[in-house]
């Protein structure tokens, strides 16, 4: 007899629809099992026959065979094995499968018959929404999280013998179904713990980072350690607009996938601050491995990549950056098949201004000329060429530091955040940037476009950056005094969009630039 | 120059490839052979029996001479690669080092000596210097230099390449005394410096080709700074600095001392206050070294009181609270209340107009003319 039961894997992040075949039928007795499948895959013939027969279904001895198709994708994990052991029950005959057409299987098994949390669930259960099932099977553990896709009947599962108990008498299963978006967003921002008032002082500091986040630019803290820079970047998603809910699922995919998922959390709410130690590979910063897994890069889409302590990361690690940040994803390729991971990410680097960390205070800084320009030299051109704000922290006085008065908080900031980047979404409606990535152009995905002022090509700055005379005159002032570069020059004009924007000016004023100016990078001081 | 003289010079080209023997021992050993071709001429182990080499420093004088040809050769290759190699046998070893008993018995140039009509002034101070060290330097490098003033220094990080090049934006003449071989550049930063001294100055070495820069080096050509110079000015140095060496050359070798005094709470200026203290000319301006060499300067205006004139009310305000030591925009901001990004604005009006630099980061010093 044959039977067939739908079931879902992994690809990248997605989640992949795999109908799993079964067929019994008489001869020599074995278990069988095709459809490309990798080695923990294969193996859950062993987990299902015994799972099987610690759950009391005693199995003639006859030939089985299970196909999982398509057959030619890849099969990796261990999500098959709920729905295998249900395909071979109907193939017996133990089982009527007729009732399992519009659901999915998915879950491992124990050899006791217990059905074990897998990763990933977010995907499958919203691959399973987009090929018109209705209901998923899944196991306990990851039943809250499938509750993030709206609509969809979830059915938790304990054992083997409870899902045979739940097929066979369908009118007592216990099910609860998907929740609408309205009813996580609430919980957003405000869980947050940590808060831009807990920053005392660092006006200079404060303002940078707004400006920063406001048109998504990317920003590089230099100062002495203990001068709130960590500080400060930590405290950029709680300034950042609230997300939205592809935003939120596509976060909780990937913190899915990657096993980081809280239990209790169906879906991340928080955009995610991502500090990876400098010791980093370029994998594990990227994504990758035998079966590409995300990295940092893509566990930091929709939030903040912060690099501490930039110039000790290798500089590979770094130059593998550049591709990503431009394209906002990842693509890993393998002999069959390449994946893609997002890489959505606005970078907030740090480091100290020399080996010792106190220069330019040279009471205390004894780091000699060379030795300075060493440390900073570590750092590639074109990664500085991607920061567009860079910004130097004042050592903390005492009195600052211990002051009790009242700082902005965060919902001060975030409010004229949100404000900018509404004129900035107003602004590049519609348009398809000449830097947008060619593998989302192929994929038709929304998020081409040019949508920061951050991500402003050269055509974008003519377009959208128009100054007066009184203005042109002066930026080329200082074009030819402070010994600029066009490219430098690019960046000014993008920040002072942002401050524009900030100030709800429709054109960049003088003192836009000015401050746009003062945001430039330390290139002639340090690297030139 | 005469047959017999550049035999003479041959040799003691050879005499100074040997790393034990130095100007008071050549002079030594010429006393007694008469020449230096008779230093030549006698036997290694004879000069070893009079007491003036070691055994084995005897033998490998011996052996050296084998090689003579070839140490001949390289020194008449000297010219096509553009270096001088003076002696104290010719008319134009200067004239400054002579009276000094350790005064190097041969020296490479590459460019020009300094003039012996004009005067000389070396500018030293430490390697890692503050802003207001640097600033500093550089602009009495400038001054000092457009007055005619010739600017001897070591071409090293910090104040001595300040000072360097201040003395070449102001379109005079400066010379770099090296401590390695005059074919090296050292530190490899100030390349550009070094092309530059040469056209407009000259680098001078007392090491033979090759000779890497070696620590025990720079303490020994320090003498030749101070010895080429008529006064030495220090310009920041710590307490117990480098700078302080050369300065007690220069006080053995009756040269003038000069010294920039700094807060007292600086450490780097440290140096500088207690030379002051136990003598040394105070500086508050070029002009005050121009009146030792009875140069007549016209500047009238002093350091403080640099041409506030033309700026408008804030600005003046913003440009007061900046000094020479760079102060980061937070203090500025809350020294001056305006707002943040009006302050950034005025800031950037006045390093257009050139009055104050940006020294690195957010940070801020006035800068001297």
């Amino acid at each position: 007899m044959f039977q067939r039961v739908n079931s879902a894997g992994l690809w990248g992040i997605d989640g992949m629809i795999v109908s799993v075949e079964a067929d019994v039928h008489d001869g020599l007795p074995g278990f069988v099992m095709t459809g490309n499948l990798s080695r923990e895959t294969r193996e859950g013939q062993e987990r299902v026959r015994t799972a099987l027969k610690n759950g009391g279904f005693r199995l003639k001895p006859k030939k089985i065979t299970i196909n999982l198709s398509p057959a030619d994708a890849r099969k990796e994990g261990t999500t098959y094995d709920l729905a295998m052991a249900a395909a071979v029950m109907g193939a017996f005959g133990i089982l009527d499968g007729s009732g399992l057409e519009d659901g999915m299987l998915v879950g491992e098994l124990g050899l006791n018959g217990e059905v074990k949390p897998v990763r990933g669930m977010l995907s499958l259960v919203m691959a399973a929404k987009e090929a018109g099932l209705r209901r998923c099977f899944l196991p306990r553990d990851n039943a809250a999280e499938g509750s993030a896709v709206q609509g969809m009947e979830i059915i938790p599962v304990d054992s083997i013998q409870e899902f045979i108990h739940m097929v066979t008498e369908p009118g007592e299963i216990p099910r609860f179904y998907g929740r609408a978006w309205e009813e996580f967003g609430e919980a957003s921002q405000d869980t947050s713990d940590v808060d831009f008032s807990e920053l005392n002082g660092q006006a200079v500091l404060r303002r940078a980072t707004e400006v920063a986040v406001a048109g998504r630019h990317n920003i590089l803290y230099i100062g002495p350690a203990g001068s709130g820079k960590t500080m400060a970047a930590r405290r950029i998603p709680t300034i950042l607009p609230a997300l939205s809910q592809e935003e939120s699922i596509e976060i909780t995919k990937i913190y899915s996938i990657c096993g980081l998922l809280p239990k209790d959390t169906p879906l991340i709410t928080r955009r995610p601050f991502r500090s990876p130690h400098h010791t980093i590979t370029p994998t594990a910063l990227t994504g990758g491995g035998a079966v590409p897994r995300p990295g940092e890069l893509s566990l930091a889409s929709g939030g903040v990549l912060f690099l501490d302590e930039l110039p000790e990361f290798a500089a590979r690690t770094i130059e593998i950056l550049r591709q990503p940040l431009e394209d906002r994803m990842v693509t890993v390729s393998r002999i069959y098949g390449s994946y893609i991971f997002p890489a959505n990410v606005m970078v907030a680097a740090a480091m100290n201004p020399c080996p010792c960390g106190f220069y330019p205070d040279r009471s205390r800084c004894r780091c000699s000329t060379w030795q300075i320009k060493q440390y900073i030299g570590k750092i590639s051109k074109p990664i500085l060429d991607r920061m567009d704000v860079t910004v130097e922290a004042a050592p903390v006085t005492y009195e600052e530091f211990r002051r009790q008065g009242r700082n902005e908080s965060s919902a001060v900031i975030r409010s004229r955040v949100t404000k900018a980047r509404q004129i900035q979404t107003a602004r590049f409606a519609g348009r398809i940037g000449d830097t947008a990535p060619r593998a989302e152009k192929a994929k038709g995905k929304d998020c081409q476009r040019v949508r920061f002022n951050g991500e402003m090509g050269a055509k974008e700055i003519e377009a959208f950056c128009p100054l007066g005379p009184e203005e042109e005159s002066y930026l080329e002032q200082i074009y030819q005094r402070m010994n600029i570069s066009v490219r430098g020059c690019h960046k000014i004009l993008k920040v002072a969009r942002t401050i524009a924007d900030l100030a709800g000016e429709e054109n960049i004023k003088k003192i836009h630039l000015g401050e746009a100016v003062s945001y430039r990078s330390l290139e002639e001081k340090y690297w030139g | 120059m005469g047959m017999e003289v550049q035999a003479e010079n041959e040799v003691i080209y050879w005499l100074i490839q040997f790393p034990f023997l130095g100007p008071v021992t050549i002079q030594a050993m010429k006393d007694h052979a008469g020449s230096f071709q008779g230093i030549y001429n006698i036997e290694g182990m004879e000069w070893a029996m009079r007491g003036l080499l070691k055994e084995e420093e005897g033998a490998r004088f011996e052996r050296a001479k084998k090689d003579f040809q070839k140490v001949q050769w390289e020194y008449h290759s000297l010219e096509s690669r553009g270096i001088k190699f003076t002696t104290c046998l010719d008319e134009i070893y200067p004239k400054r080092l002579r009276p000094f008993a350790n005064a190097p018995t041969a020296l490479f140039v590459k460019g020009e000596l300094p003039r012996e009509d004009q005067p000389a002034l070396a500018i030293i101070g430490s390697r890692n210097a503050t802003q207001y060290g640097l600033e500093a330097a550089r602009y009495f490098g400038k001054e000092l230099a457009r007055e005619g003033v010739q600017i001897i220094s070591g071409l090293a990080a910090g104040v001595d390449g300040a000072g360097q090049s201040g003395a070449l934006e102001g379109g005079g003449s400066t010379y770099g005394i090296l401590g390695c071989g005059i074919n090296i550049c050292y530190p490899r930063e100030n390349y550009g410096l070094f092309e530059r001294v040469v056209k407009s100055g000259g680098m001078i070495s007392e090491f033979c080709l090759g000779e890497p820069p070696r620590a025990r080096n720079f303490p020994v050509r320090n003498r030749i700074i101070s010895g080429l110079s008529d006064g030495v000015f220090v310009v920041e140095a710590r307490k117990k600095s480098g700078s302080l060496i050369t300065v007690g050359l220069a006080l053995e070798q009756g040269k003038d001392v000069f010294a920039l005094p700094g807060r007292i709470t600086d450490p780097g200026s440290q140096g500088c206050n207690e030379l002051i203290q136990t003598g040394a000319s105070l500086v508050n301006g070029p002009g005050d070294i121009l009146e030792f060499f009875g140069i007549k300067f016209e500047k009238k205006l002093s350091l403080h009181e640099k041409s506030e004139k033309g700026l408008a009310k804030k600005e003046k305000m913003l440009y007061s609270f900046i000094d020479l030591q760079p102060k980061h925009l937070e203090d500025i901001v809350n020294q001056s209340g305006l707002p943040l990004s009006e302050c950034m604005m005025i800031l950037l009006e006045l390093e257009l107009s050139g009055l104050i630099q940006r020294t690195g980061g957010n940070y801020y010093g006035r800068k001297l003319s």
